[in-house]
């Protein structure tokens, strides 16, 4: 579905990422673990195309969108749940969802379907989305990526900042979306819900890939040795 | 004139100020870019519609068709080859290309049309008008004034109805939240932001057209027209296109109070109430209540 | 032309152990500032050795090079882009009349005149810093057509014909012309090493931070609102010095002119072209200006023109202006202002 090779990505003189290569297969969850300031937003910025790499590839779908501006690559199936949601805060939840319907209709994801799957996000459509609680801002920005039709979805600290029976409702969205199809990249602070959920984990560190394994085969202990750049026990 | 007549009046030339100022504050509320030119693309609607009134031979009114759609290509244009890129430029690069542009404007009209004063005939709009008894005192209006003042509120209420009511405005106004998350959700941001300069270039040509008519104009006329717009902005709240409304009504109520006094004083006051409002109350009288464009 | 603080090498010998040393001088800077003490004191002698034919263009060249030094204290290390410095401008001329008129020595005047015009802009300051970027920028300007519009409506002060500045029929013509040409230069050099002296302090220091991003620069501790009044006032105070400086030259000012907005249009054109945030960019920009109001003001229009479309192509295309562009790749620093950290061993 998507691979990334040898992807270097700079902020003016500041190296953010060294090389990073990973590949999801279609249907899969992937878990991007790392502390902060590993580099994990900005991989999927980099993979939004809301920073263009200085060096590597990413390939989606078999082309090359490495140098696609993300309104292309939103057209092609790739959305994103942004760190902290960041919603539009003038504009009401159902005016939010509305604008990520880049693609004038939708057959996947149309909003009776995504009100269906995200029903807090329909009690709260004509509200303003600066008056909407943590957990109704994360259900209306997870709908307004898939209003866009993703196959791909990006979701960033899903779980930040929320309150743990929300954390739970999340969690349960996201079963909801790997038994939809869609193919999923999460990165997650709680290491524990992120190898729960996900079937692949990636560990930045430092701006660099540290572990890449399936979660299966991973023990706790080696991706929190990756997690912290300590010497893990098969290291 | 009397007191009475000088409000009414106030409030009918009001119109023409928020007509001028509405897209200087479209362009800072949704692209955060202060158009130094504006004034100057006003006069270039007056110019525009004089060159081709003339060449046509059609009385003023009918050119309109052709001078705002002009009007909204040339700031679609200015867009894609100076405003995108200026504001990618860093903080002072908007201030300083625009102010580049106002230059450049002003001296092309002067090389190619002259200095000279001109005007616009307005035809029987301007000779005509309504004679009303409000208060116990006969005032004089013209028609020309009602009409600048009722093309003043249309626009602005077609503005806002595009801005709230439609998917364009939509999109609009997400971009105006947050640019860096438009872009992220899938949003085309340059042709969004091409459109609003072509609107505030073909609003400022209307405003153009309309200080032709009620006044003389040449090509230095940009920079007070400017100055103008950006009180009315500034005086009504910043972001608020009905604030800008009041801003304008302000100013024109000043300006036609201070008449009653001494006609010289007019520009003076309105500058003088403008720094009183910058000290006082910056944020002006007001202002968006909520960071939207509408 | 020295430097205000810090010259020398400062070894920041303590994690580094040494191995790095921070450098705020070199040896092409001392080259450069002995080179302007030479050619400061050449200057100064023309109207022994030149006459009144070399003087005249002189002034006018040492006042851009003021003006350009003291628009770029706002704009290259405050971030404030003022259209509205001609009110200064006119301030210092007007004040200058109004000092002569009073029975005092024009020459002897010209501080005062330039500290009426500080004066003003303080309380001033406090309107217009509300508003950044593009809205401060008008803001100056309706300050200027404030100050145009109450000159033009005073006939104590020789409303719209202008005036004739008093007290200068005592001097003979060729001291009179010698007196302003040193009174130009003067303030030309005290803008440059005034502006110098300030960027390579504490104060410069803090006006870089506000500039590349105020937030920051706010939660780092740097008084922001401070930081932009002292170069707005200062730069004021400089102005209103130029304005007494022309008006002394020409012995005649009007209110339609010195408080056009032409001025600022010189200003913004002299920055933008020689290098903003530098000393020797606006020095430069200003012998550029010079040069082509020399070669092409009988274009009229064109030339106008041309000066709006440099200005528009270089801040998109080279925004580091000329100097910029020819220092930055190869290492040239004439006045360094910066902190450069370089390996020891």
């Amino acid at each position: 579905m998507i691979e990334v090779d040898a992807l270097d990505v700079h902020y003016g003189d500041f190296q953010a990422l060294f090389g990073v290569s990973l590949s999801l297969a279609r249907g899969r969850a992937l878990a991007l673990a790392g502390a902060n300031g590993a580099g994990k937003t900005t991989l999927l910025r980099a993979l939004m195309g809301a920073h263009l790499p200085s060096a590597g590839t990413v390939r989606y779908e078999g082309a090359d969108v490495t140098a696609l501006p993300p309104h292309d690559r939103v057209r092609r199936g790739i959305a994103m749940v942004p760190e902290g949601r960041r919603l539009f805060p003038s504009l009401t939840a159902e005016e939010n969802i509305k604008v990520g319907a880049v693609r004038a209709a939708s057959p996947d994801w149309p909003l009776a379907r995504i009100y269906d799957f995200l029903p807090l996000a329909a009690t709260v459509r004509d509200r303003r989305a600066s008056a909407l609680s943590g957990g109704e801002r994360q259900a209306v920005a997870i709908a307004r990526a898939l209003a866009s039709g993703p196959r791909l979805l990006l979701l960033d600290e899903i779980s930040l900042g929320l309150a743990p029976g929300v954390v739970e409702q999340v969690y349960e969205v996201v079963r909801g979306l790997r038994e939809s199809g869609a193919t999923l990249l999460i990165v997650e602070q709680d290491l524990d819900r992120a190898l729960g959920a996900c079937d692949d984990v990636v560990c930045l560190l430092e701006g660099r890939v540290a572990l890449t394994s399936e979660t299966a085969a991973a023990s706790r202990e080696d991706v929190v040795a990756a997690y912290f750049g300590t010497e893990g026990p098969h290291s | 004139m009397n007191w009475v007549g000088a409000v009414v009046q106030g409030v009918l030339v009001g119109g023409w100020y928020a007509l001028a100022a509405c897209g200087l504050s479209l362009t800072f509320g949704i692209m955060r870019l202060v158009n130094i030119a504006h004034g100057d693309l006003a006069v270039c609607g007056a110019y525009l519609t004089l060159v081709l009134s003339s060449a046509l031979g059609l009385p003023v009114g009918y050119t309109l068709p052709l001078v705002l759609p002009i009007a909204f290509a040339i700031g679609v244009a200015l867009h894609l080859l100076l405003f995108g890129r200026a504001l990618r430029g860093g903080p002072l690069a908007p201030v300083l290309v625009t102010f580049g542009l106002s230059v450049m404007i002003e001296n092309l009209l002067v090389a190619g049309l002259s200095a000279d004063p001109r005007s616009l005939d307005a035809g029987r709009l301007a000779l005509a008008g309504v004679r009303v008894t409000a208060f116990g005192s006969v005032i004089t209006l013209s028609w020309l004034r009602i009409a600048g003042f009722l093309t003043a509120l249309a626009v602005l209420g077609g503005l806002h109805l595009l801005l709230a009511r439609t998917s364009f405005g939509r999109l609009v106004r997400a971009t105006s939240d947050d640019l860096d998350t438009a872009r992220l959700v899938g949003v085309r941001v340059r042709p969004v932001f091409a459109t609003v300069a072509g609107i505030a270039v073909a609003t400022a040509a209307l405003a153009g057209v309309f200080l032709g008519m009620t006044a003389t104009f040449d090509p230095y006329a940009g920079g007070l027209s400017l100055i103008f717009a950006f009180e009315a902005v500034v005086i009504g709240g910043l972001g608020s296109l009905w604030g800008t409304l009041l801003g304008g009504v302000t100013i024109g109520l000043v300006q036609q109070l201070a008449a009653q006094w001494d006609v010289q004083y007019t520009v003076l006051a309105v500058h003088l109430l403008f720094f009183a409002v910058l000290a006082v109350r910056p944020q002006g009288f007001f202002p968006a209540s909520e960071p939207e464009a509408a | 032309m020295t430097a205000g603080t810090g010259g020398g090498a400062v070894t920041a010998g303590t994690a580094a152990e040494g191995r790095f040393a921070v450098r705020r001088w070199s040896r092409t800077a001392s080259v450069a500032a002995a080179g302007s003490v030479v050619a400061v004191a050449a200057l100064a002698g023309v109207p022994y050795y030149a006459g009144t034919s070399a003087e005249q263009p002189l002034v006018t060249l040492f006042c851009l090079v003021a003006l350009a030094s003291l628009w770029n204290l706002m704009a290259g290390f405050a971030g404030l882009t003022s259209f509205g410095q001609q009110a200064y401008l006119g301030a210092g001329a007007y004040a200058l009349y109004a000092a002569a008129s009073m029975g005092l020595d024009p020459f002897a005047a010209i501080p005062l005149a330039a500290a009426a015009a500080g004066v003003l802009s303080l309380p001033v300051s406090f309107a217009v810093l509300r508003l950044s970027g593009g809205h401060f920028a008008v803001a100056t300007w309706v300050l200027a057509e404030i100050l145009r519009l109450a000159v033009t409506l005073a006939p104590s002060a020789g409303g719209n014909t202008g005036v004739s500045l008093p007290g200068v029929s005592g001097y003979d013509a060729l001291l009179r012309q010698a007196l302003t040409y040193w009174w130009a230069l003067a303030v030309a050099v005290c803008s440059v090493a005034g502006v110098y002296a300030l960027a390579r302090s504490r104060f410069g220091l803090d006006a870089r931070a506000v500039h590349s991003d105020p937030v920051a620069a706010a939660s780092a501790g740097v008084a922001v609102g401070r930081t932009r009044r002292w170069a707005y006032c200062l730069s004021a105070f400089g102005t209103g010095a130029v304005g007494a400086v022309l008006f002394a030259n020409t012995l005649y000012t009007q209110p339609g002119s010195v408080f056009g907005v032409q001025h600022s249009v010189a200003m913004m054109f002299m920055v933008v072209i020689g290098g903003i945030g530098t000393i020797e960019g606006p020095i430069l920009g200003a012998l550029v200006f010079f040069a082509l109001q020399q070669a092409l003001s009988g274009y009229g229009p064109w030339y106008l023109v041309l000066l709006g479309a440099a200005g528009i192509a270089i801040t998109l295309f080279a925004p580091r202006g000329l100097w910029g562009s020819l220092a930055a790749p190869r290492g040239w620093s004439l006045f360094p202002i910066g902190h450069h950290i370089s390996g020891t061993s």
